[in-house]
């Protein structure tokens, strides 16, 4: 049976949306552009400043719509990014 | 990071025994060795983050893993990984991994190197390791060239790619190593290109938990020659076109997945059969042979 139709008549609550805390080490950052390129609600964007090596890092700004999905974090090749979750209840 | 930002992580208590200031990957890095030297969009990276949640997943003890590679940009690996790990002289990867795998049957051994070291210069080793089913995961990360040493033409590179030396388009019929590999006896085959994560994650797990030959062939982009070469942009331009052209087929015969230069290409897991490896069968042999004289042989 679908879930959709298993909870209605018994009340269950809508699951949540897991909500996520985006860090960026934007000095080990090489400026690719995978995370902003495959984030699914684009999250990210480049941004106009320089890190140390000459590269534009990433910046966040859409931070409330970030799901801890991970992907970012699996395609960047120079260990420069994670998403964590936050605790249910305490949205950013 | 904004002001706002660190007000929010400061009110707010992430999950416990994570610490929010370190990557998950530092654990399993030297980080004294970072930054690494692989370039700006290259997909090697990308593999040693699947690797690295691979052996998470499968909840291997770190001090259990060994790996090996051998002379390349891939052979770097073995210098970042913060486990057991050999940088071994160019093409003998899989006799490294083979000698350790006898003398210690249980650490598992991962060949994590490229394809000019595995298939060209090793390619007799990986041919006889997987004809005699030793217990190894063979990761061999593809990008069609010699990359660290300027972009010589390798035994993968397709057909008219214009590499340094082939400038006029190369005319050499190139290797099909998913073929290559299931002709010769590996247990499991799969093809993933650097964008396909989930499922280059899924295949490590397996491979590391098949016993015997596993080899898994990762498509990455090399965007300084390459991509260059070929006027097929960075190493960005290459993923969109690995998600646009590549067809996921999974148990698609392997005579049907070689690659062209501008073709579209197969993806996926191959082959997953079940055969005897070296020590079973040897084990088996002289059981049978020499009867309760025989002790098994456990390393």
């Amino acid at each position: 049976m679908p879930v959709r139709q298993r909870e209605k008549p018994f009340g269950f609550p809508k699951p949540e949306t897991p909500h996520g805390e985006i860090v960026i080490l934007e000095e080990r950052c090489k400026g690719c552009g995978f995370c902003i390129e495959y984030c699914p609600h684009d999250v990210l964007v480049l941004s106009k400043k320089f890190n140390a090596k000459g590269y534009h890092p990433p910046e966040v700004v859409k931070a409330e719509l970030c799901v801890d999905c991970g992907f970012c974090r699996m395609i960047c090749p120079e260990f420069a990014i994670y998403t964590y979750e936050l605790k249910t209840g305490e949205k950013p | 990071m904004s002001v706002l930002s660190e007000l929010q992580k400061a009110s707010l208590s992430p999950t416990p025994d994570f610490h929010p200031e370190n990557h998950p990957m530092d654990d399993f890095l030297r980080m004294d060795r970072m930054p690494h030297i692989w370039c700006s969009t290259c997909g090697i990276g990308v593999s040693v983050n699947c690797f690295a949640k691979a052996l998470e997943k499968c909840q291997i003890p770190l001090d259990q893993v060994v790996v090996v590679s051998g002379i390349g940009c891939t052979g770097r690996v073995a210098g970042y990984v913060k486990v057991d790990s050999f940088h071994t002289t160019h093409g003998r990867a899989i006799p490294f991994a083979t000698g350790m795998k006898l003398a210690n049957p249980k650490l598992k051994v991962i060949v994590f190197s490229g394809d000019g070291d595995i298939i060209a210069i090793g390619g007799n080793h990986f041919i006889n390791a997987a004809r005699r089913n030793i217990d190894i995961t063979v990761i061999c990360v593809n990008n069609f060239n010699y990359a660290m040493t300027g972009g010589q033409l390798a035994s993968t590179t397709p057909e008219g790619s214009v590499l340094s030396t082939s400038p006029f388009g190369s005319y050499e019929f190139p290797f099909n190593l998913p073929f290559l590999a299931e002709s010769v006896g590996a247990v499991y085959v799969a093809r993933w290109t650097s964008l396909h994560v989930y499922n280059q994650t899924v295949s490590m797990v397996e491979a590391l938990k098949k016993p015997g030959f596993s080899f898994i062939e990762v498509i990455a982009p090399c965007p300084t020659i390459f991509e260059r070469q070929q006027k097929m942009g960075d190493g960005l331009d290459r993923l969109r076109w690995y998600c646009e052209n590549s067809d996921i087929r999974n148990g698609a015969s392997t005579k049907d997945v070689d690659i062209r230069l501008r073709d579209r290409m197969v993806v996926g897991k191959f082959v997953d059969v079940e055969r005897p490896t070296y020590l079973e069968a040897m084990n088996a042999h002289y059981r049978e042979r020499l009867g309760s004289k025989y002790k098994d042989y456990e390393g």
